[in-house]
């Protein structure tokens, strides 16, 4: 919305991993929209607080809808979202301290019920926007400002933990493959219950991991990035916890189940429950 | 008996010509015996409140309720015992001085046997009722021992028992018949004992219909009249009620309640849902209250309509979670950092909860933002017979939705617009950041001074709230807020009836205040305002907005006594025009 808007003076840096996952997730809302002849408005991003959160002002062409609230709460707002009319497409967008560390506590909730929401993390394992402080996935011993004698704590692992909350769509990518993004996204919208797509999305300015990502040669780096092998079932939870503990990033989806949703399950109970009137229910305390 | 024959008041509603309180207290069947005396009591053409409180534990530990049966409408629980009905010999020591001088104490003799006095009968209820084959009919046989005492009308009693147990079930007509034995044995026996009381009026039956319900039910049932679609809760006490209540009738097409993992994820689910165009709102307590106030910072900011209620309890911390107060007024009035101001309702009796419920939902959508309600403890869970509401007085604000181009500016105008709805026109980002007229965000000095203005200029269109204004002429005037408005309207009629030039201030709604109450405010050279806190916090927010106030405080999880409050006003009013400065 920032093209049309110049007192919007917020900037990702250059090179910022964020530009890709913005364009992915723009495409893949189109796909969406196109697929299930939807306006692009009855989409809803909801961000949190962080860079990763500006991407509701910066995305491009027809415009979503947008909240861009405090930190750590868009799951608890998407939830409210979804549940007021479960035809919203509703998405989440956070970064791996907005998601992992402050808002994590949302995780679990939210994958019990395997609501019907998307999830997009932008992971740059670092706190950018309030200059280069460690992040739930910032690797033990670090350097940063907050860690100066190295980071004490052991890193998140994000997909262990996704498994272990019973989220029901887990994909993994980075964000320099936009168009494979945008189709991964994708897959997660059309997933029937609570999605993530996790995504290695650089901070250019504090943890520029574009080289270990994506290997160098000349550097003598091995990439991390490796796409998740074709015989990969992501129905066998036994085989993506493998691929979720296996050194590197994989691209591609690690887990996928199908089962209910809490719509799906709201909905059966909705053609039991009989809704009252006020004069009805009053009608009740009747003396 | 309770003191009676106060004189006609002077205003619409009397003090009771005649009263008659019970307690109930003991661990087990307390509740039950309140429910059962007030529901019969309110069937028979009584006027009935009931007082509940609890430790916080799920079984047991010491428990009062009291009934307060009334010819007229009761306005408080009743200061002190006509009857004392004690489980247990804790119960009974606890509870005897609470007794009026020719009161009767009916104790458990099957549990205890009290040093005889001249105000006790033993009556052994579990045995009774065992023998009249039905275990569970000991409150039936306390009951009917309370009828022949205040020439309570036996025959009530009955006709509830029948009612109640008749379910159409097998063994229907055993339970009544064992209930309806335990009656005549407990009333037997009272006769028997030689006691009684000076004789109950006959009721005066009231010429409206009447329904029985707390207040926390009245506040679910108003707010479902506001045309409520949404709720989201977290079990606190005690709000738990209204969760409970919503997920048992919040159901159906377009509607829906959800117990989420916090009060945290609860204020942003009705964040989300009120943008995405539900009517939303959650029931919490102070320890709730605190989780949600950056939220409620968001909701304000962004313009979203959302209710939290906030069913009060002891503080801070978890302070008292079973004790009644009144000591979240400055939290519920300013709960987040920044720039704010909740609007905050605060009925003060069942029957204003049910109106305040649907008035919360309407505000939220008339000027698009969150709304408090604050009630408390006491008034939660107070049981009373009130007129049937009229609906046909509430009528459901409707959400306005914008229906333009694409490119509206929500934000851009210092008067409220519609407001857009996902899958139609108008793409905008409700922002918790300082933001411009899409809701993108902004750190232009004029959008902050531009937001700021807005915000806080909207309030102005909840001008509405109900009040009241009575012997305006007195320069001294006393004015409760919340659930002690009963408590504190029964120590004015008795005050007005000594010759107490003391005038009578109200408001339902503490923010905005009515402008007619401001004015009256204004004018006053002293407003005494009886609250349950220390810090007086009532009277400090009026003081801080140019009026002279000064608080009677009271902050022991309990509620006020009448006749407390007569003293501390009359005394209130001397200091004052002793000259002495008020604090």
């Amino acid at each position: 919305m920032s093209a049309r808007n110049p007192e919007y003076d917020f900037k990702w840096c250059p090179g910022c991993g964020d530009f890709g996952v913005r364009r992915a997730l723009e495409w893949a809302m189109q796909e969406h929209a196109e697929k299930t002849e939807t306006p692009m408005s009855n989409s809803v991003i909801i961000a949190g607080i962080g860079c990763s959160g500006n991407l509701v002002h910066l995305v491009e062409g027809d415009q979503p809808f947008g909240v861009h609230g405090i930190h750590g709460r868009s799951l608890p707002v998407a939830f409210g979202v979804k549940q007021a009319r479960p035809e919203t497409n509703t998405i989440v967008v956070a970064g791996d301290g907005d998601f992992l560390s402050i808002g994590a506590e949302h995780i679990g909730p939210a994958a019990q019920r395997n609501v019907d929401i998307t999830c997009v993390i932008m992971d740059n394992g670092v706190y950018g926007l309030t200059k280069g402080q460690a992040s739930p996935t910032t690797i033990f011993g670090t350097l940063t400002s907050s860690t100066p004698f190295g980071k004490l704590e052991a890193s998140v692992k994000p997909f262990e933990q996704y498994l272990a909350h019973g989220v029901s769509f887990i994909g993994s990518h980075y964000s320099s493959r936009p168009r494979d993004l945008a189709r991964l996204i994708g897959e997660a919208m059309d997933h029937k219950g609570f999605s993530i797509v996790h995504v290695q999305s650089p901070c250019t300015t504090y943890n520029d991991t574009f080289d270990l990502l994506k290997g160098n040669k000349k550097a003598g780096i091995a990439p991390l990035v490796y796409d998740v092998p074709e015989d990969h079932d992501p129905s066998d939870k036994n085989a993506a916890e493998a691929v979720a503990r296996a050194p590197g990033v994989p691209l591609g989806v690690i887990y996928r189940e199908e089962r209910p949703t809490l719509e799906d399950l709201q909905e059966d109970l909705r053609k039991k429950a009989r809704s009252r009137t006020a004069e009805e229910m009053i009608a009740t305390y009747s003396i | 008996m309770a003191p009676d024959s106060l004189g006609p008041g002077t205003m619409e509603e009397h003090l009771g010509k005649t009263d008659l309180v019970v307690r109930f207290a003991g661990e087990a069947g307390v509740v039950t015996s309140a429910e059962s005396l007030a529901a019969t009591a309110a069937q028979a053409g009584y006027h009935v409140q009931t007082y509940a409180t609890f430790p916080s534990q799920i079984l047991g530990g010491p428990v009062h309720t009291q009934v307060h049966i009334s010819t007229s409408p009761t306005l408080s629980d009743g200061d002190d015992v006509d009857v004392l009905v004690a489980f247990s010999e804790e119960a009974f020591n606890s509870h005897k001085d609470a007794l009026v001088t020719d009161g009767v104490i009916i104790y458990n003799s099957g549990e205890f046997d009290p040093p005889g006095d001249s105000h006790s009968f033993g009556l052994p209820f579990d045995e009774i009722a065992k023998e009249v084959g039905n275990a569970r009919a000991s409150n039936m046989v306390v009951l009917g021992a309370i009828a022949p005492l205040a020439n309570f009308p036996l025959e009530a009693l009955k006709d509830y028992v029948t009612r109640r147990f008749t379910r159409g079930r097998p063994g229907d007509e055993q339970i009544v018949n064992a209930n309806s034995q335990a009656l005549d044995r407990g009333a037997t026996a009272a006769h028997n004992s030689g006691f009684h009381l000076t004789e109950l009026d006959p009721p005066i039956r009231p010429d409206y219909e009447q329904i029985m319900i707390s207040g926390n039910a009245a506040i679910a049932v108003g707010a479902v009249q506001g045309g409520l679609d949404f709720y989201a809760g977290y079990p606190i006490s005690p709000a738990t009620t209204i969760l409970v209540w919503m997920e048992h009738n919040l159901v159906g097409e377009g509607r829906f309640t959800y117990q989420v993992a916090s009060e945290i994820e609860a204020i942003g689910a009705i964040i989300g849902a009120g943008y995405n165009g539900s009517k939303s709102m959650t029931a919490t307590s102070g320890p709730g209250v605190a989780l949600m106030s950056e939220g409620l910072g968001f909701a304000w900011m962004a313009e979203i309509p959302c209710v939290v209620v906030d069913v009060q309890r002891g503080g801070p911390a978890t302070g008292l979670p079973t004790k009644t107060e009144q000591s979240d007024l400055f939290a519920c009035m300013y709960p987040a950092h920044g720039d704010a101001r909740m609007p905050v309702i605060a009925p003060g009796t069942v029957e204003e909860c049910f109106y305040a419920g649907a008035l919360a939902v309407n505000w939220a959508e008339r000027y698009q933002g969150p709304v408090m309600l604050m009630t408390e403890m006491q008034q939660a869970e107070r049981s009373q017979n009130i007129p049937k509401p009229d609906l046909s007085k509430v009528i459901a604000t409707p959400r306005e939705v914008y229906k333009g181009a694409n490119g509206y500016q929500r934000y851009e105008s210092d008067e409220l617009g519609p407001m857009p709805l996902p899958g139609g026109p108008g793409a905008y980002v409700a922002n918790a950041s300082e933001h411009d007229g899409m809701g993108d965000s902004t750190h232009l000095p004029i959008r902050h001074v531009r937001g700021m203005e807005r915000r806080f200029g909207k309030l102005k269109l909840l001008n509405d709230g109900p009040y009241e204004i009575e012997n305006a002429d007195a320069g001294i005037a006393v004015m409760p807020w919340g659930g002690s408005k009963g408590t504190v309207r029964e120590a004015y009629l008795r005050l007005r009836d000594e010759g107490v030039d003391l005038g009578w201030l109200y408001a339902m709604t503490l923010h905005p205040l009515p402008d007619a109450i401001s004015k009256e405010l204004a004018g006053k050279e002293l407003v005494i305002v009886p609250e349950l806190n220390y810090q007086g916090q009532w009277s400090r927010l009026l003081r801080s907005d140019g009026y002279r106030a000064t608080s009677i405080t009271q902050y022991t999880g309990l509620p006020f006594k009448v006749r407390d409050l007569v003293d501390q006003i009359k005394q209130a009013i001397e200091i004052h025009r002793g000259g002495k400065v008020l604090v």
